[in-house]
């Protein structure tokens, strides 16, 4: 079956169009072909072009486009900023995808009881930046936090480099309100710590826009710590840096962050970001830990002795906060600095017990040579999240496919060794087919069920997270066979 | 090729469009939040990944180059913040001038012809130009302008223009002299680049350069054969006059025997260090001798900050604000040089403003092309400059130093906007005469 057979087919394009347009302004509901394709990519390597974007900028807006939506039959895929990499904000059966990029409003900010209440399409980063000169900040920090949105990260449960020590979305997001499938809005949770429904909120977050649309979060706020202490430990092999990550967490000094770049990584982010990271090194680990003041310096005692029994040939510091910052733009860069190495990369976000990284990373890498491929590794070691970074060049004939039968072969591994499929960006339409690895038929019916009551025609967000009777080897990027020779003559 | 079952139509592949720039763009959305017109709009399309994708999309004839494919890439600033921002190192300048390249200057037929009548006639001819600056200037003073604007007989267009435009100044940089000698101990033998604008709008700082690369030991060549650098061609799609422009000032300097070509307008010398990119895949010689001449380059900053300041400066008791033209900081990556020269003089104080790496709205002629979104960027940028307190605002090059003293002239804020040479002038003036 091909992904034609169940696209969605909209009865009158045009006539949907004319009714968004008659509710948000005709500026605000995208049909041009051009318009379109600009928003058939996310952040990762599927492609699929929508019927229809439309811009809300308020939750009536949403209503509106929901109604309408629900006349025509018409699915709807919400999008953030479109950094998602499972293809979870692109539309595999076409539809209305619905950009919540202008609803960005940060509506309250309540430091007295730690929590801000924002909209969907209000950047991570942004948060923290509102708050931060009163000393407080916004927890869940994935490597995109720049660019991606709170709306994003509760469809996904995102995590980050500092999970580790605060938990992911989930332990952050005190209430919700959303716009069901019917057009009705319902207000989840509050902005204690424990609401006495049903926990709706914690269903919300991570079910990745198939339940409803998400139009204001209520985030938890958190107090910074007195002080930081940021290090690098240079070691000779991954095999040492995890075995320090195992001793660290052992030791219990609690790191917030621990996180582990290999060598091809450096090689890729250096030049971009130019922290100063050594091009030889088999390992290097980003260590951090917070506390009050007088605390950090034993902490940082005991790390520097654990990487040093590890063989580490080097203990870095970040002495002032510009440092810091390049040693964190180095880590937060690196998906993006793929592009230096090839045209195009793929990724897993496998997770392994923690005790198991040092064989997983064997077995990637015996996977990687076995196909012939190239991987750069980057991860959460500190949670036992695996990110291998594969750059490929679509436009070389077979190396898609060579590509992501290798990826499937290390995700298998990482399952096999009781590990499972994601740690943070989600399922999408990326990984659904693999659901069936890791729960039974009776674990996704309970959830099938859970998502009819939401939505019983299933319009939102479909083809994603369940398994379908179509993969998305479809919507791979493709690109054209590179020429020999293309210059700027003009 | 693509299996996709959206409705796109074909068009035919633009084979010379797919630069490989484009290969690096993995889309990744780390330049989302940098993007101006992104932050202004929240749509994709205005997004330097969204108009990346697009210009792939045209190159690959998977939509045709049509009116909207031509509004996505001229709502584009060209400000270059994303290059920053990029992870993977995508050179945006590169591809979106490329893509200009293939729809030409934008607009109404009209605006269009205008357009391309000035990039191809008056900014290569020095003379034409001066000689269109004096009437400008003569139609500025006799009241024809007033009048005109009273009457409402400009059309809507040519009205704004005319509002946007600075009154032309008494002096129009054409020295008598082709070199100037150093003082003292002779360090190098330097080339000014006197460019189109700066020598129309900006004759005195023209001046101050040269003034003050004479302190500095520098021996100044203004060599006469020199023309526009061809930015503004470059940015609006006309390749071909760019070209024509670029072998006459690699001509006039390399044959000038200059130690290094300077350059005191930060969208000049973006565009002249990247000559090498224009002559890509042409003649072996254009391709050698852009490139020696673009090695030559250098922004009147980063040239003193690597010959070293020499003293002795006077003070300058100023509270001073600097704005990051946007071909300096995301163009050549200058951003620490001004600021240690703004910190070299005495009684400067120098106070960081949100966003100073952030564009003012001018970009060139996109404040005449895109007044609406100009104006939105502008307003944006003189807030963040009004918080400073500053009494000074530096911004070294043309088009922000006039776009910004509109906006602090239409805020009644009582603010110099002024080139970092000037400032370096004035030290060594009070100096000599306290």
């Amino acid at each position: 079956m091909e992904l034609a057979d169940v696209r969605r087919h909209i009865r009158d394009r045009d006539a949907l169009a004319r009714a968004l347009r008659d509710v948000l302004g005709p500026g605000r509901v995208f049909a041009h072909p051009a318009d379109l394709l600009a928003y058939e990519y996310d952040g990762s390597v599927l492609q699929a072009v929508p019927d229809l974007v439309v811009f809300p900028q308020s939750t009536e807006d949403v209503v509106a486009i929901v109604r309408v939506a629900s006349r025509f039959g018409a699915p709807l895929v919400p999008r953030g900023s479109g950094t998602g990499l499972s293809g979870g904000a692109i539309a595999p059966v076409g539809g209305i995808v619905v950009s919540m990029s202008q609803m960005r409003r940060i509506l309250s900010i309540d430091l007295e009881n730690r929590c801000a209440v924002v909209e969907p399409g209000v950047v991570n980063l942004d948060v923290t930046r509102a708050v931060e000169r009163d000393g407080y900040f916004y927890a869940p920090d994935p490597s995109s936090q720049s660019a991606c949105s709170i709306g994003g990260n509760v469809a996904n449960n995102s995590g980050g480099v500092h999970t580790l020590a605060y938990g992911v979305t989930t332990n952050h997001v005190l209430g919700l309100e959303m716009v069901l499938p019917d057009g009705t809005v319902v207000q989840l949770g509050g902005r204690g710590p424990d609401d006495p429904a049903l926990d709706l909120v914690g269903l919300v977050v991570g079910s990745e826009g198939t339940l409803g649309i998400v139009t204001k979060v209520t985030v938890r706020l958190m107090r910074r710590r007195e002080a930081v202490r940021t290090m690098l430990g240079i070691f000779p092999s991954i095999e040492d840096a995890s075995q320090a990550v195992a001793d660290i967490i052992a030791s219990g000094i609690g790191p917030t962050s621990l996180e582990m770049l290999d060598q091809l990584t450096v090689e890729a982010v250096e030049p971009a970001v130019h922290a100063g990271l050594p091009p030889d090194a088999g390992a290097v680990l980003l260590i951090e830990v917070e506390g009050v003041r007088e605390m950090l310096d034993r902490s940082a005692q005991i790390v520097e002795d654990l990487c040093r029994r590890n063989r580490a040939r080097e203990i870095r510091v970040a002495r002032t906060e510009e440092e810091r910052a390049l040693y964190w733009a180095a880590r937060k860069g690196a998906f993006g600095a793929m592009g230096r190495l090839a045209p195009n990369y793929y990724l897993h976000d496998a997770v392994v017990p923690r005790s198991r990284l040092p064989q997983i990373m064997r077995q990637v890498m015996e996977i990687a040579d076995r196909y012939g491929i190239r991987v750069a590794n980057v991860f959460h070691a500190g949670d036992g999240n695996l990110h291998p970074l594969i750059p490929y060049d679509a436009a070389t004939p077979g190396e898609t496919e060579r590509v992501m039968r290798a990826s499937e072969e290390m995700l298998a591994a990482c399952v096999a060794v009781g590990g499972t499929l994601s740690g943070e960006h989600g399922i999408g339409f990326e990984k659904n087919n693999y659901m069936p690895w890791i729960f039974s038929e009776a674990d996704l019916e309970a959830q099938r069920r859970l998502k009819t009551a939401f939505d019983p025609e299933d319009r939102m967000n479909p083809f994603k997270v369940f398994p379908t009777p179509v993969s998305c080897g479809e919507l791979l990027t493709r690109r054209p066979p590179r020429l020999a020779a293309s210059g700027l003559w003009i | 090729m693509v299996t996709q079952t959206g409705a796109v139509p074909a068009a035919a592949p633009i084979p010379r469009l797919l630069i490989p720039e484009l290969d690096k763009c993995i889309q990744c959305g780390f330049c989302l939040p940098h993007c101006p017109t992104y932050r202004l709009l929240g749509v994709e399309t205005e997004s330097p990944r969204g108009r990346i994708h697009l210009i792939e999309a045209a190159a690959q004839g998977r939509i045709p180059i049509d009116r909207r494919f031509e509004e996505h890439m001229y709502v584009c600033l060209g400000c270059r913040a994303c290059e920053t921002a990029c992870p993977a190192g995508v050179r945006f300048g590169t591809i979106i001038e490329a893509a200009r390249a293939e729809i030409g200057p934008t607009g109404s037929a009209p605006a269009r012809r205008m357009t391309l009548l000035a990039l191809r006639h008056l900014l290569p001819h020095p003379g034409r130009l001066r000689a269109g600056a004096r009437l400008l200037r003569l139609y500025q003073r006799s009241g024809a302008g007033r009048l005109a604007r009273a009457l409402h007989l400009l059309p809507r267009r040519l009205a704004a223009m005319d509002a946007l435009l600075p009154p032309i100044p008494d002096r129009l940089f054409a020295p008598a002299q082709e070199v100037f000698p150093a003082i003292g101990p002779r360090r190098a033998r330097v080339g000014l680049l006197s460019g189109c604008v700066m020598s129309i709008l900006f004759a005195g700082v023209h001046e101050a350069t040269i003034r003050v690369l004479q302190r500095n030991g520098c021996e100044v060549v203004v060599p006469r054969g020199q023309t526009c650098c061809g930015a503004l061609n470059v940015h609006n799609g006309e390749r071909e006059a760019a070209r024509a422009m670029a072998r006459r000032n690699i001509d006039a300097f390399l044959g000038a025997g200059v130690d290094a070509v300077v350059i005191n307008a930060a969208g000049c010398g973006a565009a002249s260090k990247e000559y090498p990119i224009l002559f890509r895949g042409g003649a072996a010689r254009d391709a050698e001798r852009a490139a020696r001449y673009a090695a030559l380059c250098r922004d009147v900053t980063e040239f003193l900050d690597e010959l070293g300041l020499r003293g002795p400066l006077g003070e300058v008791r100023a509270r001073v604000t600097y704005q990051d033209p946007c071909h300096l900081a995301h163009g050549q990556h200058i951003r620490r040089q001004p600021r240690e020269l703004l910190r070299a003089i005495p009684g400067v104080e120098l106070v960081e403003m949100e966003g100073a790496d952030r564009c003012c709205g001018s970009a060139g002629i996109y404040n005449l092309v895109q007044p609406h979104y100009a104006r939105q960027l502008l307003e944006e940028k003189v807030t963040a400059v009004a918080r400073t307190g500053a009494a000074v605002l530096v911004a070294p090059n043309p088009g922000c130093m006039l776009q910004l003293a509109a906006g602090v002239r239409a805020h009644g804020l009582r603010m110099e906007v002024c080139h970092l040479v000037d400032l370096l002038d004035r030290a060594y003036a009070a100096h000599a005469a306290p």
